[in-house]
Order: C-alpha cells, then sequence, then structure tokens
C-alpha cells in the first residue's frame, strides 16, 4: 500500500533522509521509533506530501507522491494525519473541524457530512462535544477529535505524529485506546511515538530511525527481545528505563 | 480678532458637509479597492512563485518609500496619459488612494497570515484542502481576527490623509473648510472647527478599534 525506495532528502547540505527503503501492507500497524531530530516526521510529511524530497520514489496506493501534481490533494485526503499538538482548527467548533474538508474536498452533503461525523465521535467517546469548540476540550479530547477528524475521510491509511507527546500522562491512555480499537479494526497504521508499550502490544513492526536512516525494520517481538543494532539497543535502554 | 464667531461655522456647514463627504467617501473605496487589492498582493507574495512574488513586492516596496503626496501628484500627471483624456481630480484622488493603501493594506495582511501557526495549514493540506480553500477556510478567518485592530488604524491614518488631496485641489473636508475661512474672512474659527471635527472623528473610530482589540479575543 505504502511503497517508500531510496528516500532521500536535503535541507540544503545536511541530509534528513537517506536512502529511505520502506514498505507497508495493507492492514499492518508499523510503529516509528529513533531519537530527536531523527527525521522520523519528515518521513512521514514525506508519506503524504507535505515535505518535498529530491531523491527516491514513494508510492501511495499505486500513486507517485511526487508526481501527484493536481491529483495530490485528493491522495492526501485518503491518508489520515495526526499530529503532536493536535491542529484543531480552532475558529471552527468540533462538527464543523470534522465536516469542513468532507464538503469541500470529497464534496458530500452537509447532511451526510453530519451523519458520519457523528458515527465518528460516537467511536471515540465524544458525541456530547460536537458543539464545543476546540478551546473547550483537554488535550486529550482534542486529540481524539484530530483522530475522527482523519477518520471522516474514509482513509486508506493513518499516520500518526507523536500523538500522545503533548498529553498528560492521565489522558495518554484514552487516545492509545482509542488507537487500540483502530488496529483491532484492521486499519492500516504507521505511528511514529515513544510509547514503548504500546509499541509492543500492537505493533507488527518496529521501524528504528537515527541520522535520516532506517536502522532497523524488525518484526515487534525481536526488536523488543533483540535488536539487531547497538544504536537501538542502546535507545532502547535508555526509553524503558525512564 | 473680535471674539470668536461660532456662525461662521453654522453657516459653512452645508459646504464642509460636502467636503466630509469627500473624504469619507474616498477613505471607504479606498479602504475596500484597497483590501482587496492589498489581499492580491499579499497573496502573491505569499505564493513561493518568483514571477508573482517579485512584481508584487517590488510594487509595495516602492509605494511604501515614496511620500503619498508624491504619488497623488504623479497620478494626477500620469493617469491622462494612460487614459488619454483628462481624468480630474476627484476621480485620480480615489485610484491614487486605493492603489497606495493597498501596499500597505498587504503589509498588514501578509503579517497576519504569516502569524497563522505551520501545524494549521499542514493539518488543512493533510486533509486535502487545496492551497485557495486553505487560505479561505483554515487562514483567512483565523488571521482576520487579530488584525482588524490594526485595519482601523491603518484606514484611521487614511482618513487623516485624504487632506493630501489640496495637492492637485480637489475638495476635501479641510479644503472645504479653508475656502470658507477665506470667504467669510474668519480662517482661525474654521481651522479650530475642522481640527476638532478630526479629532472627533479619528479618536472615536480609535476607541472603536480598542474596544474590538479588547473584546474580541475573550471568545
Ligand atoms: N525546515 C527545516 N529546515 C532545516 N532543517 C530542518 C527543517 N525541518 C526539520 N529539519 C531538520 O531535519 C531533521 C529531522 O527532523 P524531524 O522533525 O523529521 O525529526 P524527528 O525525528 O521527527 O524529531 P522529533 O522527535 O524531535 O520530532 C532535524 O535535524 C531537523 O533539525
Ligand atoms: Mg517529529
Amino acid at each position: 500500500m505504502i511503497e517508500i525506495r531510496k528516500l532521500s532528502k536535503w535541507y540544503g547540505d545536511t541530509a534528513v533522509l537517506r536512502d529511505c527503503d520502506l514498505s507497508i501492507r495493507k492492514g499492518e500497524v508499523v510503529v516509528v521509533c529513533g531519537p530527536s531530530g531523527s527525521g522520523k516526521s519528515t518521513l512521514l510529511q514525506c508519506i503524504n506530501g507535505l515535505e518535498p524530497f529530491q531523491q527516491g520514489d514513494v508510492v501511495v496506493d499505486g500513486i507517485h507522491v511526487a508526481r501527484a501534481g493536481r491529483a495530490l490533494p485528493r491522495l492526501r485526503a485518503r491518508l489520515g494525519m495526526v499530529f503532536q499538538r493536535f491542529e484543531l482548527f480552532p475558529h471552527l467548533d468540533v462538527m464543523d473541524n470534522l465536516c469542513l474538508a468532507q464538503r469541500r474536498v470529497l464534496g458530500r452533503t452537509q447532511g451526510a457530512s453530519e451523519d458520519k461525523a457523528r458515527v465518528l465521535l460516537d467511536r471515540v467517546g465524544l458525541s456530547e462535544h460536537a458543539g464545543k469548540y476546540p478551546a473547550q476540550l483537554s488535550g486529550g479530547q482534542q486529540q481524539r477529535v484530530a483522530i475522527a477528524r482523519a477518520l471522516c475521510m474514509d482513509p486508506i491509511c493513518m499516520l500518526f505524529d507523536e500523538p500522545t507527546s503533548a498529553l498528560d500522562p492521565e489522558m495518554i491512555g484514552e487516545v492509545l485506546e482509542v488507537m487500540n480499537q483502530l488496529a483491532a479494526d484492521g486499519m492500516t497504521m504507521v505511528v511514529v511515538t515513544h510509547e514503548m508499550g504500546f509499541a509492543h502490544r500492537i505493533a507488527h513492526r518496529v521501524v528504528f530511525m537515527d541520522g535520516g536512516r532506517i536502522l532497523e525494520d524488525t518484526e515487534t517481538a525481536a526488536f523488543f527481545s533483540a535488536p539487531q543494532t547497538e544504536r537501538a539497543r542502546l535507545f532502547l535502554s535508555r526509553i524503558l528505563s525512564h | 480678532m473680535d471674539g470668536f464667531d461660532f456662525a461662521v461655522i453654522r453657516d459653512s456647514l452645508p459646504f464642509v458637509w460636502q467636503g466630509f463627504l469627500f473624504s469619507a467617501g474616498l477613505t471607504l473605496f479606498a479602504t475596500i479597492c484597497g483590501l482587496a487589492f492589498g489581499t492580491l498582493l499579499a497573496l502573491a507574495r505569499l505564493s513561493g512563485h518568483i514571477w508573482l512574488s517579485l512584481p508584487a513586492t517590488v510594487y509595495v516596496n516602492a509605494m511604501r518609500s515614496i511620500p503619498l503626496v508624491m504619488v497623488i501628484l504623479w497620478f494626477f500627471l500620469a493617469l491622462p496619459l494612460l487614459t488619454g483624456k483628462p481624468v480630474g481630480a476627484e476621480r485620480s484622488a480615489f485610484v491614487t488612494f486605493a492603489a497606495f493603501e493597498a501596499a500597505y493594506f498587504s503589509e498588514i495582511l501578509r503579517a497576519g497570515i504569516l502569524g497563522i501557526p505551520r501545524g494549521q495549514l499542514q493539518a488543512a493540506q493533510a486533509l486535502g484542502l487545496a492551497p485557495m480553500q486553505t487560505f479561505r477556510y483554515i487562514v483567512g478567518p483565523q488571521a482576520i481576527r487579530p488584525m482588524l485592530p490594526i485595519l482601523l488604524t491603518q484606514v484611521i491614518v487614511l482618513f487623516q490623509d485624504t487632506s493630501l488631496v489640496y495637492a492637485i485641489g480637489a475638495k476635501d473636508m479641510l479644503k472645504a473648510a479653508e475656502i470658507s475661512g477665506k470667504n467669510y474672512n474668519r480662517p482661525v474659527e474654521m481651522y479650530v472647527f475642522i481640527g476638532l471635527l478630526y479629532f472627533v472623528i479619528c479618536f472615536g473610530l480609535s476607541r472603536l478599534a480598542r474596544g474590538w482589540s479588547r473584546g474580541r479575543f475573550a471568545a
């Protein structure tokens, strides 16, 4: 479903991604981890074309992202993205946050959009909050709305960029629970996270990045019991000792 | 000087009113057209296309580096060359102010647009919104609120600047007062009166701007 081949990206002279290869099949849950600045966010943003890249190929559902041109917005609409800082639209209430892109991008009617939005709000446990503005919600609630907003577009794959790292500890659980449920329903997911317990439970594979390279791409159980590289071992021991 | 003569103010009111209508009309016209053109300029500068942003940048910086009086004179002299027939001081002033204010408005708009966090743009794009949709539904509505007081302040400056049309002989509020003062031989009364009038109008508007900047953000 997602094929990344020999992907490289530079900011000026500094390489942020180097020769990355990654393929994600339908229904797979892949966790991406690695130290700060290793290029995890950049990798995600190359997948939906938010960031341009200089070398290699990114193919999503048979479409080359770099050559999508006018088809790029439609392609993006099929990849749900969830950000660290939620990025709900503060001037719109929850319902409008969920309906805007359904109407303007997918061309759904207001009625159909609202029906869809209600189903997904219910799924993330926020039915009673449809009329509130983002600022009136807790961080955990905002992130769940953001997930619902992405799901409204019927994505073929969800991309998560550290969805819980801006949250207070007591709110992390509610967001992970929603993601758990998604994975159980068979959603294809790429998740950048430092929540190793979560990774252990739901990931099929773990990708470890450092310095813009993919150093490991290992089946989950194997990654946690015996990481192949010294750097991944160090990273794990440091993160698990927290 | 034999006392302050209020009668002259009363008698010249209709004439001053005509001048006020011109100044207010010019302000309104320049605000609306300046905002429209200014939005295009701001978008051109932010577009990332060199052949859009470069001309816009040159235009904005040129307008902001030349004194308004000179622009007024230049347009007055140059416009007839373009249209091939005399334009008239009033119409020339309308075109000039719209073109001049557009440069200032575009800078205010550009700053407001740049003030929207990058994450909001990314979220909009990630949902599949096209650039113009992102501007219309996400960036524009969020940028406009904090800009309103600054825009209104610019409109106040614009209203004061309309008095500069004296350079091409158009009859604005100040000019009307000056003419009345001469006709009745009571210039002091008229200048005091017109100064008060500018003060009341501009101070009132600036109060409005302050009220906006306070009240609007609570919501
Ligand atoms: N606009 C930019 N200009 C220059 N360098 C950038 C830019 N954006 C990111 N970088 C650099 O690219 C590298 C990778 O950044 P990226 O955000 O992908 O890392 P990350 O793995 O997501 O880190 P974090 O865990 O902190 O989110 C970093 O070294 C960063 O400094
Ligand atoms: Mg990151």
